[in-house]
């Protein structure tokens, strides 16, 4: 089985690749990349003159629901809302029913992304048991049974004691703890950003300093600890300041922040509308600009949608009784290249690394994220040029719930390679 | 009676409202209170309409005064209890909703805890929407009653200094009315601890008090909130002794006010934790009053929003 793309310029940060380049894949790896590879008769060929040719896009935070919340979303329709977002990588998070914290439930969740073999999925188990903050998981086990990091997610870890255990006890496993900073004692019944429009519409408030005294607390044990900590989905202006400190006395830390957290700031619940309810809150324009600023001067190493399924009827309520969330495979890089990279905060390169070369590297994914012959080919194609509106009718995932509908912009995903095959064509299948 | 120039669909909070609206409502306000006082309290305006009292919280005074307003308009009204636990498992409000909507009701007056529920009703619901308190956000009619109460002893809505005391971050009749003083132009003063009264009210065009006394001093209005128990067991304030002796409303604190201020209270009151007892039923107070205007605005309120202009007004 060969696969040939002609004429797309290859982006790839990891081997310092932007140039028009042709690629020859065999057997579901890369074989050759060279600036002019010659036709080979019988061989499938992409013509990718004028696209963009991306290492496969990893998004390192989502939430598929199975096992146990299929109406919400499943291995089968999250893998397919993935490669229709251009993603060949996800890693998805503990909290399905049951937790992902024994080898059982990581080995069910791999063995069904093997079933639907669209795309590559990676589970991150659980810290702690039944995510409950109290008792190790099983680490070692659950790294030989494929988890490739570990977070409570959602429910933050609250003893310090346990996450300097889990920090020091994952450093012989080499693999990270993805932290969502939430101090719930801070942020408690919470619904949105505390501030002056929390106040001022009378929704319960969640402070910044809620996230921030975790982001604190995690770089100070990690200073010392020097294990892999992630910071996911960072939303404040302060947390991206803690992270850059911290990287200035080499703590070794990572972090994200989402697309709608970088494109969509507080205002927006003003509406009552619970598609804007999300964890963390939506802050302010003032802490949006400097996730922008985070991206940009490489505090913030990856982008990922925090892809979030809920039913139509879960979000169809009073705000204060709708569950957090909101969707984000299939919208990641359209609004994030239409709003942040046409308007030149950030160039595509960079892009690149923000969606496959560092959410890679950071998963410990040691073969994917670059182009490279004997590596998996897994590639995103991008057509920066082509316009798009965001319609629920295009959406592979069961939910609806993405707070960029009806947005319109330029810059879809053209097909998407997974090992080898094209798992996604736009106007294909 | 003048002609409707009230445009509204809905009242979901004195933020939607224009100060010529607010006037709208004060005006046609006046005129019912005629009625009220009449012998046979009842004039056919709404006549044909059918209301619904939608409360998922408990609420005798709003509730009430609502029916009793609906009634006095000939319309039909019918209550409809809820508690928040069936709210949780059971039907969902929509559902909740759209079941009373298949029953063609006019308007639904509604009360629920948690804020920005009437204005979700207005994404689906074809009824008009009147919003009898919703979490901590508004509380229009309340704030309108108000309105009218001062109006009535101070002659004036505008050129005042209102000042608010209690638990302002979890008060809705307190956001409604900072609104729509800020409309009129009036000085706002809010007063209370620092966990109950955040600065950033200040951007609603407030002042932030402490000190109970700096904060009335020269006030026409005096404001009490209700204090809640259960705040201080979420430790908003130590105790409810600790809060009285520093919030509430005495004669030597009142006394700072001007001589004309009047004392408000949107109820239930706790006698001796906001409000010394002697002054809740003094000379300045002007809670009961505030009771009676509830019925006129919120007549007012449903007339404007469905009502025939009827010669029996006039």
């Amino acid at each position: 089985m060969k696969l040939l793309i002609k004429n797309g310029r290859l982006i790839d940060p990891a081997g310092a690749v932007d140039r028009v380049m042709d690629i020859l894949i065999e057997n579901g790896k890369f074989k050759e990349i060279a600036p002019a590879i010659k036709k080979i008769s019988g061989c499938p060929t992409i013509d990718a003159k004028e696209l963009i040719v991306a290492p496969g896009f990893v998004d390192m935070h989502t939430h598929l629901r199975e096992p146990g919340q299929e109406n919400k979303e499943s291995i089968e329709s999250g893998s397919k809302a993935a490669v229709h977002g251009g993603f060949t990588s996800v890693a998805c998070m503990a909290n399905t029913e049951p937790v992902n914290d024994n080898r059982s439930v990581t080995e069910y969740i791999i063995a069904r992304a093997r079933q639907v073999g669209l795309v590559n999925i990676f589970p991150v188990a659980a810290v702690s048991r039944g995510q409950l903050g109290e008792n190790l998981v099983e680490m070692a086990d659950l790294v030989e049974g494929g988890a490739v990091a570990f977070s409570d997610d959602g429910r933050c870890v609250m003893k310090a004691d346990l996450i300097r255990k889990a920090l020091e006890y994952t450093k012989m496993l080499g693999v990270p703890i993805i932290e969502h900073p939430e101090d719930h004692s801070i942020s408690a019944e919470g619904q949105v950003n505390e501030g002056f429009i929390s106040y001022k519409y009378g929704l319960r408030g969640m402070l910044k300093a809620a996230e921030e005294v975790i982001v604190a607390r995690d770089l100070i044990l990690q200073e010392r600890i020097q294990s892999r900590l992630h910071l996911t989905h960072i939303s404040t202006a302060g947390s991206v300041e803690l992270i850059r400190n911290a990287r200035k006395t080499k703590t070794p830390v990572s972090a994200d922040a989402t697309p709608h957290h970088l494109l969509l700031n507080e205002e927006l619940i003003q509406s009552y509308n619970p598609v804007y309810k999300v964890k963390p809150p939506l802050r302010t324009e003032a802490d949006r600009l400097e996730l922008i600023r985070g991206l940009q001067d490489g505090t913030i190493d990856c982008i990922a949608s925090d892809h979030a399924p809920h039913t139509r009827d879960d979000k169809d309520k009073e705000f204060e009784f709708a569950p957090f969330g909101v969707i984000g495979m299939e919208t990641s890089f359209a609004v994030v290249f239409d709003r942040l990279v046409r308007t030149k905060l950030l160039t595509i390169n960079r892009l690149v690394e923000l969606f496959s070369t560092n959410p890679a590297r950071v998963l410990g994914l040691k073969d994917r994220g670059r182009v490279k012959p004997g590596y998996p080919a897994d590639l995103t194609i991008l057509n920066l040029k082509k316009r798009f509106k965001i319609e629920e009718k295009d959406f592979r995932s069961k939910a609806n719930n993405c707070p960029f509908l009806g947005w319109e912009g330029h810059g879809v995903v053209e097909h998407t390679i997974v090992a080898g095959n094209v798992v996604y064509s736009r106007g294909g299948k | 009676m003048k002609e409707k120039t009230f445009r509204q669909d809905h009242l979901l909070g004195i933020e939607q409202l224009s100060v010529g609206d607010i006037e709208t409502i004060l005006e046609t306000a006046e005129a019912f209170i005629e009625v009220s006082s009449r012998d046979v309290k009842k004039v056919p305006a709404l006549k044909g309409k059918t209301v619904v009292n939608l409360f998922f919280e408990n609420s005798t005074r709003t509730r009430s005064s609502f029916e009793i307003a609906a009634k006095r308009l000939s319309a039909d009204l019918i209550n409809f209890n809820s508690s928040l636990s069936s709210l949780k498992k059971g039907e969902t409000l929509k559902d909740t909703v759209l079941t009373l909507e298949a029953m063609n009701p006019h308007i639904i007056v509604i009360r629920h805890p948690a804020s920005g529920s009437p204005h979700y009703l207005t994404t689906f619901a074809r009824s008009s929407i009147i919003n009898a308190g919703d979490g901590f956000h508004e509380h229009p009619t309340q704030a309108l009653l108000d309105a009218l109460t001062i109006q009535q002893r101070l002659k004036t809505l505008r050129g005042l200094k209102i000042a608010i005391v209690g638990d302002i971050l979890h008060s809705r009749v307190a956001r409604s009315n900072i609104l729509l003083h800020q409309k009129m132009g009036n000085e706002i003063a809010l007063i209370g601890p620092p966990s109950l009264v955040p600065r950033e009210f200040e951007k609603m065009g407030a002042t932030v008090y402490y000190d109970i006394r700096r904060g009335v001093k020269g006030a026409d209005v005096v404001m009490m909130l209700r204090v809640q128990e259960e705040r201080g067991a979420k430790n908003y304030f130590p105790s409810i002794r600790e809060y009285r002796n520093r919030f509430a409303i005495n004669r030597e604190i009142f006394a700072l006010a001007k001589k004309s201020a009047i004392l408000m209270h949107p109820g239930p009151i706790n006698r001796d934790v906001e409000i010394e007892t002697s002054m809740a039923d003094g000379e300045h107070s002007v809670i009961l009053q505030q009771v009676t205007n509830g019925i006129a605005v919120r007549m007012a309120v449903l007339y404007l929003l469905k009502g025939e202009i009827h010669e029996a007004l006039n």
